[in-house]
């Protein structure tokens, strides 16, 4: 791969990452009133103070303390200090409501809502790509005008309202699935068949409801392969002989793939945004449930915090799919052509 | 400055024995190809006509049927009734003895001005943005907005709508669509770019290039009309997506209960467990057909649109465009 393809995606990832960081410290001093009376309610609230006046200057320093804002001082000091203790001393401040840093609060929920979240990209993307082709294969068949209509009609269908769905004739009507939570409540974690079990089967409805969201994909495939099954080189390569198999899969399936990246790069941002959703309909427990939980209660610590590591997720995300996008597409990484 | 200098291009492909036609008669051609034409498609497609009956419906709704129907208030009738058993009340009533059809009717002038909001702020920018760096393709003005896109791509769109909704509480329809449109213009206008670049290399914008026509000129006349169908296409997806997004933000109770919204019935009914008390059911599931048959319709319309723009198809259904003009097209 080129060297200085590498080094400009990788130097775009780490410009984003700090045009979000930014951007959360600008929604802080956005806020109606500023961040110290935007916050002022709630931090006397939990700090059990709630008849009482404080004095500005403890105010300050308590929103100091949960947001790593200082309103007292001039702007780019506190962007300074908010870059300073984010990126130097890893805290992203402290949640209002909990008492506990944001950091620790969201590790311990990421890592299950990137289990759903990449089980449902990859079954949501494995199964579109294959009923595209599939479907491309048997154009004007009866399968392919069956799936086509399907795959509009579940394009149709909000993936929340999808859930609900799932949650209704799956969970409550014909007890397949367990409904809420991300394991059994009487089942203690470790490395044990049973928790396993359960974590799966947990898992399922989420990722089938999101996985929905990826399934748009199947009519672009559809077009992409008709297009290149009609191409010159395929009708070459059969003509040579060549496996069915490999025709499938190396001729066509690779050339029709290629287009369809920037929807799935976008994809990757779809379906992690979905589980704020999701995860609230399944009470779920994940990064989602906590920035909707955080958007209730007003904790805007944690409430900027989730949208960051939501953000560097995707960005590290990205950035592999496209290292990954370079080895299959020759052309990228040389800069040749970047559409 | 001397006559043989200035070549005037007009005259070169001017016929001589062809009479210019009349005013009229232009402006006939203009309405025949660009209104007719797709309109007399439209109606042999069945996903036009069906798309378009469901939007009409839906915008009856929103117009005669909220001046029609009463604005609904708790204790207008009796609690949890069924659906299909009175007419005043024709999809039965919800807990607080609230008209459930009335509800649904009363929050469709809402929902439109939020898609058309959103639709006109993702389509618009990512329009003039594909238009700008797709002409102006390798200069630092196409690096720096790509870059934006980009960046705004990698962002999740739910998470950072709803900080910003949490943060400004915003009531009006309009700003709601505004901001989800934030989010939608960067993909959109990646793809505009794609297709610009693509459009630029076509024979008959490298002539007008040649001809030495102003690049204002050359995107209006040569690009932005190849550009529409597509525009037009993104337009009702986007409609679709504001109509998913909005409707998720009232669902999760994140933007103010100051409005009707189906999002709102949904929550309401979530919230009281409809799923597992069947007598609330109606007050769930009505909001959920309701919200489907609308973005049903703007996917299908979508894939219409992308029939109706064929320009192969369209000089076929043209009336002022004779045979060989059509085969030369």
């Amino acid at each position: 791969m080129h060297p200085r393809y590498v080094l400009k995606r990788t130097g775009q990832m780490v410009f984003t990452f700090f045009a979000t960081v930014t951007l959360t410290f600008v929604l802080y001093q956005a806020m109606p009133g500023g961040p110290a009376e935007a916050m002022r309610a709630m931090i006397l609230a939990e700090s059990g103070d709630v008849g009482g006046s404080v004095s500005l200057d403890l105010l300050n320093e308590m929103v100091e303390h949960y947001a790593n804002v200082n309103p007292d001082q001039p702007l780019h000091v506190q962007y300074y200090n908010y870059l300073h203790s984010l990126l130097v001393e890893g805290d992203m401040g402290t949640s209002i409501y909990q008492g506990e840093p944001v950091l620790d609060l969201i590790l311990q929920r990421a890592p299950w809502t990137m289990f759903i979240g990449v089980y449902a990209l990859t079954m949501g993307y494995a199964v579109s790509l294959f009923l595209g082709a599939a479907m491309a294969y048997k154009e004007r068949s009866l399968f392919d005008s069956v799936s086509s209509t399907g795959v509009i009609l579940l394009n149709s269908v909000p993936y929340y309202i999808f859930a609900i769905v799932l949650v209704y004739v799956l969970g409550i009507k014909y007890s397949l699935f367990p409904i809420n939570g991300r394991y059994g409540t009487f089942v203690d974690p470790g490395f044990t068949l049973e928790y396993m079990g359960s974590v799966v089967r947990h898992a399922v409805l989420p990722v089938v409801s999101m996985g929905i969201l990826a399934t748009g994909g199947a009519l672009t495939m559809r077009g992409n392969a008709i297009r290149v099954l009609g191409d010159d080189y395929v009708r070459v390569a059969e003509l040579r002989g060549l496996r069915r198999s490999r025709v499938a899969m190396q001729y066509v399936g690779r050339n029709s793939v290629l287009p369809l990246y920037t929807q799935f790069m976008i994809g990757i941002a779809g379906v992690l945004s979905s589980t704020v959703v999701v995860e609230e309909i399944f009470a779920y427990n994940g990064m989602g449930k906590l920035l909707y939980d955080a958007v209730l209660l007003h904790d805007y610590p944690l409430l900027m915090g989730t949208l960051l590591v939501f953000t560097t997720i995707t960005l590290i995300a990205i950035y592999l799919a496209d290292l990954t996008y370079g080895y299959i597409d020759p052309r990228i990484s040389t800069g040749e052509s970047n559409e | 400055m001397s006559d043989t200098d200035e070549l005037d291009f007009e005259e070169l492909f001017d016929d001589a024995d062809r009479e210019p036609p009349s005013r009229s008669a232009r402006l006939k051609r203009t309405l025949d190809v660009t209104v007719l034409a797709p309109l007399r498609i439209a109606l042999h497609d069945w996903r036009a006509v069906v798309a378009g009956g469901i939007l009409v419906l839906y915008a009856l709704m929103g117009t005669v049927g909220v001046w029609l129907a009463k604005k609904p208030s708790s204790g207008d009738h009796p609690k949890l009734e069924a659906p299909f058993q009175h007419v005043a009340y024709p999809l039965g009533t919800d807990l607080y003895g609230r008209s459930i059809l009335d509800q649904i009717i009363h929050a469709t002038p809402d929902m439109f001005r939020m898609i058309f909001a959103g639709a006109i702020v993702a389509v618009g920018v990512a329009a003039v943005v594909g238009l700008l760096s797709g002409f102006m393709r390798g200069t630092w003005v196409d690096a720096l907005l790509m870059m934006l896109a980009d960046m705004i791509i990698t962002i999740p769109g739910l998470p950072l709508i709803i900080v910003i909704t949490a943060i400004f509480q915003p009531t009006n329809p309009f700003v709601v669509g505004v901001f989800l449109g934030i989010d939608m213009w960067p993909g959109l206008a990646r793809t505009v770019r794609s297709q610009v670049l693509s459009i630029r290399e076509e024979s008959y914008v490298e002539a007008s290039r040649i001809m030495g026509l102003p690049t204002p000129s050359i995107l209006r006349r040569d690009v932005a009309g190849q550009l529409m169908p597509f525009i037009l296409v993104n337009a009702a997806l986007t409609s679709r997506r504001v109509i998913f997004e909005s409707v998720a933000l009232y669902f999760l109770g994140i933007l103010p209960f100051t409005t009707y919204n189906w999002g709102v019935l949904m929550n309401l009914a979530y919230q009281e467990n409809a799923l597992t008390r069947s007598e609330l059911l109606p007050w769930l599931v009505f909001p959920m057909i309701t919200i489907i048959l609308m973005s049903f319709a703007f996917v299908l319309l979508s894939q219409a649109m992308d029939a109706i723009f064929n320009v192969r198809l369209q000089a076929r259904h043209a009336e002022t465009i004779d045979e060989d003009e059509e085969v030369a097209g």
